[in-house]
């Protein structure tokens, strides 16, 4: 890619790059899931695995992302769902087993699990 | 409908009652749908059934039936925001402000979320003077451990001669309990980048390296990513942004060591030597990596930088305490329900840290002290809970802040035995150079694991003092000067304890081996066997359904009897 030359041509990137997402947020489920030291040594390797496997078995196509610590260690494997316009919600310590139903309840059906939610994120 | 005429002609309201039909009000999904005014009371989903209940509450005495009431689906009180979490709400995330929201892997979206707009701002709307002057302004201090002004060694970085200078990163996390620059690294490496930077553009380095122990494989392969990533865009390189500022960086990957946050020492470790460090009467300003001008900085530190220049150096100023600006971010382990990392303003109190963020201390145990500063650092007992903690008021405390890790430690946690692993910790990380340290870390553990054994002698604890204020003042690097801590902080708020090992050979928190007996309870036993099952030594006798006994003998205090046992009927004394 072209390498950036200027303030206003980051500036123009950064406005594309926020419209980008924006439409994919928008139209589509993003799924997050822990991927920090903290995540791995908890299993969320395991988690994605699941998760990969159960968004395919049911032909769904969300997109599905990793990040680093966000600090709430303990309870990792933390896994977020983002659906349009409702708040990133977070699900916390979610084992493989658990998977199943939150695809099924949250990302199909729209209803939050939650007696396994540790949070949400504020819009 | 009909239902609803037919019970209020039933009642006798037709006189009081007007029942209408108003048509879809567009709330399909939650039909059928009653609006009893003048109340304004809602109703959803009302079935024919419901509608005795309903006149009979309602419209008879005024009551509303709350089971047929609207539930806001997007309240949901049980689901709580991550700000009404004092775990999250009370933070303030400036050095985590991307962890765990964006892709590390991304750089796009770094910059979707303004990543280094800090850095286009600085490289072509500012000085290298007036940049510098921000950052000394907004009182920064390196957060490596030491607390230094970052302002005022890029200042003495720039100002020294030499046409080739380096800005250095410092990825080597020593600290046994801390995760927080490791977790950073994973999680948000462009921030880091962007301050190195802008910090290299300050003092007039072109080159630039970046040192993370080749072990953190996930930080290794996350800042490599990234440092590509930004080459590929030109934030690296050549002329970056068209500012005609060239700058590149190589990772440098070694051991891990504690000594590594040393800053000579991690320079002699990035020019291929052994890490150890060196008397600083020049310092590495002037003369650092292979003797040119140096700066090295924290990732934390670096990290921050870029929001300083975005957002001012008054408003990061505007946070903490007179001392201490900004926040810091606090790796929370040992006895305590919250394990994590958390970021908050300077000035925090223990309390707040240790039962509003951490959760308190778990399975109803009390609480002893917090443990801050690692190796370097002391403890802060029940009675400092209230006190306000920057880098000031915990020098004073006979502890240190550090890099921020914490540690608490419960009603079953010896404050020898700390001190001793600690020292035994330390004894290794020493480099061995200087005779204080080498020698004092050494005799310091024999005279504590003594202790521990039941083989102390008042004495003990003078020599230890004098050992302890001798290894302060004359080792040659922080390592040394530090070291002491951990004992001279514990005996300094639990002499008592100490004192417990040498004359009554007891230890009051039921740890050192040598001094505590476990024993079957009597009255709780109930014979199960489980504990003689499990025993390793097979030191536990009993028949089954009767009071089982341990042999003092046989007995190596592994603990498992007391961990298996269902009844609570193992103690320890």
């Amino acid at each position: 890619m072209p390498k950036l030359k200027s303030l206003e041509e980051l500036q123009k990137l950064r406005q594309q790059l926020q419209g980008d997402i924006q439409a994919r947020t928008e139209t589509s489920t993003t799924i997050t899931v822990g991927m920090g030291t903290c995540g791995i040594s908890a299993g969320a390797r395991e988690t994605m695995h699941a998760i990969l496997t159960e968004l395919e078995a049911r032909n769904i196509d969300a997109h599905v992302t990793t990040v680093g610590c966000i600090g709430m260690c303990s309870k990792e494997p933390l896994v977020d769902i983002q659906q349009g316009d409702e708040p990133r919600v977070t699900y916390g310590n979610v084992m493989p087993a658990m998977v199943p139903r939150i695809i099924e309840e949250h990302v199909v059906q729209g209803n939050v699990v939650e007696e396994w939610v540790v949070g949400r994120v504020a819009g | 409908m009909p239902a609803l005429e037919a019970e209020v002609k039933r009642r006798g309201l037709e006189e009081e009652v007007r029942v209408v039909n108003a048509g879809c009000r567009g709330f399909c999904s939650m039909g059928p749908v009653l609006l009893i005014q003048p109340d304004g009371i809602f109703y959803i989903k009302v079935q024919a059934a419901d509608v005795p209940e309903l006149v009979e509450e309602t419209l008879v005495k005024g009551r509303v039936v709350e089971r047929l009431t609207y539930r806001e689906p997007t309240t949901r009180r049980h689901i709580p925001y991550y700000k009404d979490i004092p775990f999250h709400g009370k933070q303030m995330r400036i050095v985590l402000r991307h962890c765990g929201l964006i892709n590390p892997q991304s750089i796009e979206e770094y910059i979707a979320v303004g990543g280094y707009q800090a850095l286009a701002k600085a490289l072509t709307s500012m000085t290298t003077e007036e940049i510098i002057e921000e950052v000394k302004k907004s009182g920064l201090r390196g957060r490596g451990g030491a607390g230094f002004s970052t302002g005022r060694k890029w200042e003495a970085g720039r100002k020294a001669e030499g046409e080739i200078k380096y800005a250095l990163v410092n990825g080597d996390e020593g600290d046994p309990n801390c995760f927080m620059d490791r977790a950073l690294m994973e999680a948000d490496p462009h921030s880091i980048l962007e301050g190195m930077i802008i910090g290299a553009y300050a003092i007039g380095a072109h080159q630039g390296f970046f040192y993370i122990p080749y072990e953190h494989t996930l930080a290794v392969r996350s800042i490599r990513t990234a440092i590509e990533q930004a080459r590929e865009y030109g934030l690296l390189g050549e002329d970056i942004l068209g500012s005609g500022f060239d700058f590149d960086l190589e990772l440098r990957l070694g051991a891990h060591s504690f000594v590594g946050g040393e800053s000579t020492a991690l320079m002699h470790a990035i020019e291929g030597k052994v890490s150890e460090p060196r008397p600083k009467h020049i310092h590495t300003t002037e003369k650092g990596l292979w003797d040119r001008p140096s700066c090295l900085n924290n990732v934390k530190t670096l990290n921050i930088v870029p929001e300083i220049i975005s957002r001012g150096a008054e408003w990061f100023a505007s946070i903490g305490t007179e001392t201490s600006k900004g926040t810091q971010v606090f790796s929370l382990a040992g006895k305590v329900n919250n394990v994590g990392l958390v970021e908050v303003p300077m000035g925090i109190t223990v309390r707040e840290l240790v039962f509003d963020m951490g959760g308190g201390v778990p399975k109803g145990r009390e609480f002893k002290a917090m443990q801050i500063g690692g190796p370097s650092g002391g403890c802060l007992p029940a009675s400092l809970l209230d006190m306000p903690m920057d880098y000031e008021t915990l020098a004073e405390a006979g502890s240190m802040m550090g890099t921020g890790g914490v540690i608490v430690w419960d009603d079953r946690t010896c404050v020898v035995d700390v001190a001793r692993y600690f020292l035994d910790f330390l004894k290794d990380e020493s480099c061995g150079k200087c005779t204080p340290c080498r020698e004092g870390i050494k005799r310091m553990l024999e005279i504590l694991t003594r202790i521990t054994e039941g083989q102390g002698e008042m004495a003990d604890l003078e020599t230890l003092e004098t050992l302890g204020r001798v290894v302060k003042s004359v080792s040659l690097c922080g390592l040394g000067k530090s070291a002491p801590n951990p004992v001279l902080s514990t005996l300094r708020y639990f002499r008592d304890e100490y004192v417990a090992h040498i004359v009554d050979k007891k230890c009051p928190a039921g740890v050192c081996k040598e001094l505590i007996e476990y024993y079957i309870i009597a009255d709780k036993c109930i014979g199960c066997g489980l504990c003689r099952r499990k025993c390793p030594q097979e030191a536990i006798s009993g028949e089954k359904k009767e009071l089982h006994v341990i042999d003092a003998g046989l007995c190596i205090k592994c603990g498992v009897c007391f961990d298996v046992c269902k009844f609570d009927a193992v103690g320890v004394r």
